[in-house]
Order: structure tokens, then sequence, then C-alpha cells
């Protein structure tokens, strides 16, 4: 082995981390970023920048470098490739031992590859595409307290996608009032409802009245319909101790379901939660309020798809996974891609819908997706075809904005769902035959009659800011 | 007010009870129970059926008819099954299952014949 001798100074980061004959080991963690170098920065120079900054390297050489093995730890820039519509913007591949990661912890993952590079002088912009999480790292993950096929079977629910809705008004709603929205919505139908994620525990509402009245009208409601039924009590809280008090008292309580926000809380936090669900056996529902603000901008920040990975190795059952078709952003074929990553076992490299590696999570749970944002009942057959029976349809003004109230717009949707589903099965074209199949379910269900009338003019039809990479945008 | 229509659902009245995937729409005639049987054996589910007193089907567990039909993909024989346990029971609830083993699920739940509720 030759010895390498100290030499003070500024190296060109190529020399050392651009490395285009690499061939990625199994246990490797790679990543891919779509770089946006600065004026006169060479793209190899600027790929192998990044993955100096996100692994080992720091801007000079220090002396205690060569007290280890750094081409053993290093990360490097194996590959790079033009980003289709983009000619400023580059894709570079980089390579990571598993080594450099701390075994379970997102974190720390999140803490190398997203940390100071994000601000580096030398990129002008720097998002993080996606990522490959080897086996060998997902098998030291927690993942998801249940899983889709557990939460099945507790909620005794098949066949279908899962019915929910978000309670409104978001703020400012006493907790007894705001049980009474939630008892009407689940004896109309409803599966689930949810806290939403601004509703913590706000002097209007305290997070213990309001867990305790959700919980008698889920008894109601189950006795009534003879259904299993939940309500997402929101635990987030602005310490872990809070957190966890909130979430032993929803125990107490027999609740089925919680919820966390895993951004604004932290992944320690979701990851300590997630755990501690599947200890106790609640099931587990994840909000990601923040997540536009990290994965909007298509040249800089976290690509949802990222985002939706870690999730699943840090814990939770459910997760908001944009709806394509309601009011919030989501580009299809990309939003096919990630709910495929949240939900199934092994992930073919697919570019199309944005997978830029094969991913494989041995037997870890998958996540159910969550679609939810300004759909209503006119977006059944699509959201049915697009999202299959593995997921959680949520309709808050949907439900809540019907003219005879909750527990009709609870009626109208679940009529809906299963005329959807009864149409699917048989072989009919969802979308296609879309108003066929919902206009004939109508004529047994006066409250879906009531609800295609009210919302058949409203539309969202916005174009998508972060589509994907694709020539001529 | 007058054209809001309530919601016709209480603690005492037994038909608000529901049943799962398709009880919110109206009992299937045997052309839609046919067509739900050829969804699944087109999805390569094994059909069981099952069975319960109304006043229990909360519960888990209905009772089993006979065993899940392994491999079974004629559409009468399936209906036959059907049939044989509504015959056998008919003040039970009766589903249809379709196993799916290779998600250790069930694809498909659907309650076939609704027995009188107490």
């Amino acid at each position: 082995m030759a010895v390498k001798t100290y030499k003070a100074g500024v190296k060109e980061y190529r020399e050392t981390y651009w490395e285009p004959h690499y061939t990625p080991k199994e246990s490797d963690i790679l990543a891919c970023f779509k770089v946006v170098p600065q004026a006169g920065v060479p793209r190899e120079e600027a790929a192998a920048a990044v993955a100096a900054e996100s692994s080992t390297g720091t801007w000079t050489t220090v002396w205690t470098d060569l007290l280890t093995d750094l081409d053993y730890y290093k990360g490097r820039a194996y590959a790079i490739e033009d980003v289709p519509g983009d000619d400023e913007a580059f894709y570079a591949f980089i390579a990571y031992p598993l080594d450099l990661f701390e075994e379970g912890s997102v974190v720390n993952v999140l803490t190398s590859i997203v940390g100071n590079v994000f601000g580096f002088k030398a990129v002008r912009s720097l998002r993080l595409e996606d990522v490959r999480f080897p086996l060998a790292f997902v098998t030291t993950c927690g993942g998801p307290p249940h899983g889709i096929q557990v939460e099945r079977d507790k909620m005794d629910k098949y066949g279908r996608p899962l019915l929910g809705c978000t309670i409104k008004p978001k703020l400012g709603l006493s907790a007894k009032n705001y049980g009474r929205a939630v008892y009407e919505c689940l004896r109309g139908g409803l599966d689930f409802t949810k806290d939403d994620e601004n509703v913590n525990s706000q002097p209007f509402m305290r997070w213990r009245d309001r867990f305790s009245f959700c919980m008698e009208a889920i008894h109601k409601a189950e006795a009534e319909t003879g259904e299993r039924k939940g309500h997402y009590l929101n635990v987030t809280a602005p310490t872990v101790e809070e957190m966890f008090k909130r979430a032993e008292f929803a125990k107490s309580l027999g609740a089925p379901i919680i919820m966390h926000d895993y951004l604004t809380a932290g992944f320690t936090a979701n990851t300590s939660l997630a755990n501690w669900c599947r200890d106790n056996g609640l099931l587990l529902h994840i909000h990601r309020a923040m997540h536009a603000v990290l994965d909007r901008n298509p040249r800089h920040g976290i690509h949802f798809r990222v985002l939706a990975k870690v999730l699943r190795l840090s814990g939770g059952d459910h997760l908001h996974s944009g709806t394509v078709v309601g009011k919030l952003e989501g580009d299809r074929g990309a939003t096919l891609g990630w709910i495929d990553l949240m939900r199934d076992r092994y992930i073919k490299e697919d570019r199309a819908r944005g997978i830029f590696f094969d991913q494989d999570w041995g037997s870890m749970p998958g996540v159910m997706p969550v679609a939810s944002g300004g759909i209503h009942v006119w977006h059944m057959p699509a959201l049915v075809s697009i999202f299959g029976d593995d997921s959680v349809l949520q309709f808050g003004g949907g439900t809540l904005g019907h003219p005879w109230g909750n527990a009709a717009g609870a009626a109208a949707n679940r009529v809906a769902l299963e005329a959807c589903v009864e149409a699917r099965n048989q072989g009919r074209q969802l979308e296609k035959e879309a108003r066929d199949i919902l206009t004939t379910a109508a004529k047994h269900s006066p409250e879906l009659k009531i609800a295609l009338e009210t919302w058949k003019e409203i539309k969202f039809e916005f174009d998508t800011v972060d589509k994907l990479d694709v020539a001529h945008r | 007010m007058s054209d809001v229509q309530d919601y016709q659902s209480s603690l005492s009245d037994t038909g608000s009870r529901k049943l799962g995937t398709f009880s919110y729409l109206p009992a299937m005639d045997a052309a839609g129970i046919r067509k739900q049987i050829e969804y699944i054996v087109s999805k390569g589910w094994n059909p069981a059926v099952e069975h319960t007193e109304p006043e229990n089907s909360f519960l888990h567990y209905w009772y089993m008819w006979k065993l899940p039909m392994f491999g079974e993909t004629d559409v009468d024989r399936i209906l036959g099954e059907c049939e044989a346990c509504h015959k056998a029971h008919p003040k039970h609830h009766v589903r249809l299952i379709g196993y799916d083993n290779f998600k250790q699920s069930q694809g498909a739940s659907m309650v076939i014949y609704r027995g009188p509720m107490k």
C-alpha cells in the first residue's frame, strides 16, 4: 500500500471525490442530486464537492485525514447525467459507504447528506431527488408500527380504500362541538376522522378534552353502525415528554389510532413515537406539514419521494401523499411513483415516475398513502383508479360541506366509494364511466344525489409547479 | 331547513348496522354476486365463505363455512357454496371473502346475504 504524505493546502475536490469508474456496492447508500453549479465550476468538480461536503471532506486538507482510511469512508460522485429540459442543472449520483451512518438513524443520514452541503457556495442550488437505502440499512430501522395489512385486520376493513375526513373549522371549536362533528361523520359511514394538523392543545380546546369527547363519538358510532371506527388524535406537542403523555392517555381511552406531524416535530420524536405505537398497539397517522417548503422547488430542497422513504424508515402507518386531482400540488406520474415507494416491497428504477434507483424494503411493512385536500365525490372514480384499495381517501369540505350535514356527506362519499369499487371489480373503466357510475348509485342515495349537485362545478386546474423533469416543459 | 333531510340512523334501529364493503349499496342480485366472484377468481385469490348471527357481526371471527376453496376457479361452484351456506343458515349474514395469500390479507370481503336483524 502506498504511503501517503501530508501536504497542507487546498486540492480540487474531483481529485479525491470524482470516481466515474466506481461500481456502487449493494450496501452503499446512493443519492441522486440535481445540481446547479456556480458559473465556471465544471460539473465533475461540483459533483465531487457535493460528495465531499456530504461525507468526509472539508475545504482544505487536514493532517488527521492521514490517521484513517479515507478511501474507505469517503462518499464518491460516480456518475453525471443531463437533466431533461434544464440546461443549467445536472444530476450527480453519489455513493456513500454504509459505515458513515448510525444504524437505524434516518436523522444521521439526513444530517449528513442534506446538511451543510445545501448551503455550499460552489453550487447555486441543490436538490436531493432520490436516495437508495440498502437493505442492510433498512433492516436496522423499525419502520411502520403496523403496516397496511395489520391495519386492515385490526380495523376489519377489506377490499376498498378507507374513508376519512379532517374536522373543520380547523381552529376554534370547543371539544364537545368538535366531538359532535366527529360523531356525525363516523355514523354516516366514514372509517376515520382526523384532527387538523394545527390542532394540538390550544386554549379553545385542550387535548385531554378533545380526546375524551372524540372517543365517546367513536364508541357510539361503532355501536350504531356495527363497524370499527377511529379518529386520528393528534399527539404532536411542544416536547416529547408532552407527546408521550398524550399518547398514553389516548391508549388509556382505547383509541385505535393517533397522529403526528413528522417534519415539524422532527424525525427523532417521530421514530420514538412509532416505536411506542408498535409496543402499544396503536396505529400511527402521519401528517406532513412543512413538506412543500422542502419539496416544491424543482431546483432546490428534498424531493417528496425522499421524505416519503424516510418516513417509511422512521415509522408511520399512514402518510399524506397528495391527491393528483384536488387542490394541492402533485404530478400524477410522480405521485404514482412515491405511493409505490410507500406501499410495495420492491420498487424498480423508473425514470418516467421519477424513481432513480431500485429500492428493496425487505420485510418492512408498507405505509398507507392518504389522499386529502380539496377532493369531493366527483373525484371518487379517479381517486379509486389512481390509489387503488390500499389508501385512505379523505374528504374534509367534501363531507362537512354537504347541505344536509356531516352524516349525509359521509354517507354520500361511502356510497360513491362502494359504487366505484363495485364497478371496478366488474371490469368497468372508472374514469371514463365516472358520470354514469355515480349518477346510477345516486338513484339509491339521496345524500349522494345532493352531493353531486352541490359540487358539480368545482375544479382545481392550476398547473403543477414541480413537474417531473422532461424535455420541452 | 325544510329541504334538509334527516339522517336516519340510531342505536335502537338495528337496520342502522352496516357490514363493511358494499353494505351502503342495495343488496346485490345474483348477477352482481357472480361478477364479484369472477373478480376474486381473476385476481387469483382463494374464495371463502363465512357466516354469523347478525347480532355478533362486529366480531373479527365469524363461522367458517367448510374451508376456504383453495385454487377454486369455477364460478358456479363458488356460487353454489355461498348458496349452500345461506340455505343452511338462512338467518345468518353470509360473507364472501377472497384471500390474497401474497399480501397475507383479504383482497375482498363482502356480505352477500344479509340475515334479518333482531
